[in-house]
């Protein structure tokens, strides 16, 4: 880990456990997020973005657990700090934004009072500070004239409005990283847009980091900086925005990349992804995305394939880029040899 | 008409917005006429309790021989009993025993079902398993049954009849106050409110706890109306209140017997009773309104 890694996750397992057995989520996701960088981790439903996420928060599910791996976070694990130091931690230096503006903001509590709770909570500082605090926040985030919708209940706003609030109760203890989940799904275009614009300019004055979580391709180009692409609790590819978007390797990413209808071609019919994501029992032994692969050879289907790296840190986690898929291709049998030449294989051309 | 408009505004700007809330909750509540009444009759009542005896003509337990079962007239407003008391000074000393009986055993029935609703459904598990069983339990007894029961245990008297009555009453708020914190514990705002780094308590009171309380003061006013009908049952039974003190079920009771030929020493009991659950009810409703922030 570097010094400038404000998180580092290394190797995390996650799984759920009930009486007989553990079925794992995530398997083995390794990444990281600059100070002041924007992390998207993008996938579709149900390939585990929201339990790394909580996973980081040490929100699981009382049946889930980590197994395996630690997450970093200023060099400390979280892994292994109990609820009380978890707590001081939480709302504090990590912060959360959630998917749902109409239902993350308690009913029965007035917005100024929310907003204050959690600065009262962590930087000690009277009601009345923290009033004010909050009005500063709300100010920040850009709605208009906050010493009156401090007074306001959440029903009397709208979902853009909320959302702010949210951001703002995020954001009023000034954390180091911002963890944001699906925060613009909820909303339409527009609003997504302003939103994300926000965010955006909030990043550079405050100087956190954020993990977007996402599954619309459209907010990571907008917003991120590094992109993690997951299927099924794997990472398959990882690398800078830029370089995703004009050179994605992942069979997976180049179909999620295809399937946005594009503007200045006519298109009947959009392409998809054919099949479905395997339920976590059936997994196959090799690489997750083979059932639905259009490239996939025997090799694919049993054994996992190797990280290839290539130019700035980008990674793929596929054997059509190692050396020897012309011979996999082929005749699809795997040795010990031909299995160290694909991991030393470079990702060429990114 | 710009200068009306002027003023208007001048006005609203003086009062801060807490006031101009509270203001609007008034309203609301003024807005629905039978809770108005209804207020009105329970404050009457109240009043007329805590200052029984002020307000009631005779002592209730002055007895003239010289008077007995004597109808309704100028002189005794509701008439005599059959040992020449006064009726209307009784039902007024009888709305002390009832309105105790009804707020006490309610509050005991709060006091026990909130902490463990709160515990049982935010916690869930083992604890809530045991919990949930044993008030299925007691729910599955007849409450007056129940009451009964217990009040037999314990022993006649109005302290007893109350803690009887509470522990009736218990196994419903609990029911209803888990039931809420299911429904809240997995929205997002406690989520959110445990990503802000609030400990569980915290979450519990503070987040969870009012969400659970609109249900929960039309379930006490419900409670209260019927704790007061059982405490006049069991006065009724000769498990409540002791004579001589008087109580409207006790009065109730004693009237039965006389029901041909002096209908008003029941009569005026039983409309006391019915009054003031149905005023119960009504004001309940009216509060439930008033404290929805949703119809502002």
């Amino acid at each position: 880990m570097s010094s400038k890694d404000q998180l580092a996750v290394k190797n995390l397992h996650v799984g759920f456990q009930n009486k007989k057995s553990f079925t794992k989520i995530i398997d083995g996701i390794n990444f990281s997020v600059k100070k002041g960088e924007t992390l998207c981790i993008v996938g579709e439903s149900g390939c585990g973005k929201s339990l790394t996420s909580l996973s980081i928060m040490g929100l699981l599910p009382k049946t889930g657990k980590v197994s395996e791996g630690e997450i970093l976070f200023d060099g400390q694990d979280l892994t292994g700090l109990n609820e009380k130091q978890m707590s001081k931690i939480r709302g504090n230096e990590i912060s959360m934004i959630f998917q749902e503006p109409m239902t993350s903001l308690n009913p029965v509590h007035k917005i100024g009072w929310q907003i204050s709770e959690s600065i009262v909570l962590h930087q000690k500082l009277s009601k009345k500070q923290a009033e004010e605090k909050a009005i500063d926040m709300l100010k920040l985030v850009g709605i208009p004239s906050p010493d009156k919708r401090i007074h306001q209940y959440p029903h009397e706003l709208s979902g853009g409005m909320r959302q702010r609030v949210m951001i703002a109760m995020a954001l009023s203890c000034n954390p180091k990283l911002l963890i944001a989940d699906e925060p613009t799904t909820a909303l339409d275009v527009t609003i997504q847009a302003q939103i994300l614009e926000l965010m955006n300019k909030l990043k550079t004055e405050l100087h956190m980091s954020i993990i977007m979580i996402t599954h619309d391709l459209g907010v990571v180009s907008e917003i991120a900086d590094k992109v993690l692409v997951m299927y099924a609790g794997k990472v398959v590819e990882y690398s800078d925005v830029k370089t995703l978007f004009a050179n994605p390797q992942h069979p997976y990413t180049q179909g999620l990349i295809e399937s946005i209808p594009k503007l200045n071609e006519e298109q009947d019919e959009l392409p998809i992804i054919k099949g479905s994501v395997p339920s976590p029992d059936e997994m196959p032994k090799g690489c997750r995305f083979s059932t639905r692969c259009p490239y996939a050879t025997n090799a694919c289907f049993n054994e996992v394939p190797p990280m290839i790296s290539g130019e700035a840190g980008h990674q793929v986690h596929c054997w059509k880029y190692t050396e020897c898929w012309e011979i996999v291709e082929k005749e699809g049998l795997i040795d010990a040899g031909m299995r160290e030449t694909a991991a030393a294989s470079q990702l060429i051309g990114s | 008409m710009a200068q009306l408009q002027e003023a208007t505004i001048k006005e609203v700007k003086v009062q801060s917005p807490r006031a101009t809330m509270y203001m609007g909750m008034l309203k609301r509540f003024l807005q629905n006429k039978l809770a108005v009444v209804a207020g009105f009759f329970i404050v009457l009542l109240i009043g007329s309790a805590l200052f029984a005896p002020a307000v009631a003509p005779y002592d209730p337990g002055a007895q003239d021989y010289t008077k007995i079962m004597n109808s309704p007239s100028a002189e005794h407003w509701m008439g005599t009993d059959e040992i020449g008391r006064d009726i209307f000074s009784r039902v007024i000393f009888g709305a002390r025993v009832s309105l105790q009986a009804g707020l006490i055993s309610v509050a005991i029935a709060l006091g026990v079902g909130i902490p463990v609703g709160l515990i049982a459904g935010y916690y869930r598990g083992f604890l809530d398993e045991i919990i949930m069983r044993i008030t299925d339990a007691l729910l599955s007894f007849p409450s007056l049954v129940l009451a009964l029961a217990l009040a037999a245990v314990l022993g006649a008297g109005l302290e007893n009849a109350m803690i009887a009555i509470g522990i009736v009453l218990t196994p419903n708020f609990i029911r209803l106050v888990r039931a809420e914190v299911l429904a809240h514990r997995e929205r997002e705002y406690v989520e959110a409110a445990k990503a802000s780094g609030l400990r569980d308590w915290r979450v519990i009171l503070v987040h969870i706890f009012p969400n659970t309380l609109a249900p929960m003061m039309v379930q006490a006013t419900l409670a209260i109306a019927s704790a007061i009908i059982s405490e006049a049952s069991l006065s009724y039974l000769g498990l409540g209140t002791q004579p001589p003190t008087p109580s409207w079920g006790a009065m109730l009771s004693a009237g039965q017997g006389y029901l041909a030929d002096a209908p008003w020493i029941a009569i005026a009991p039983g409309i006391f009773i019915f009054l003031t659950v149905i005023s119960i009810n009504l004001f309940g409703d009216g509060v439930r309104d008033m404290l929805d922030p949703k119809l502002k």
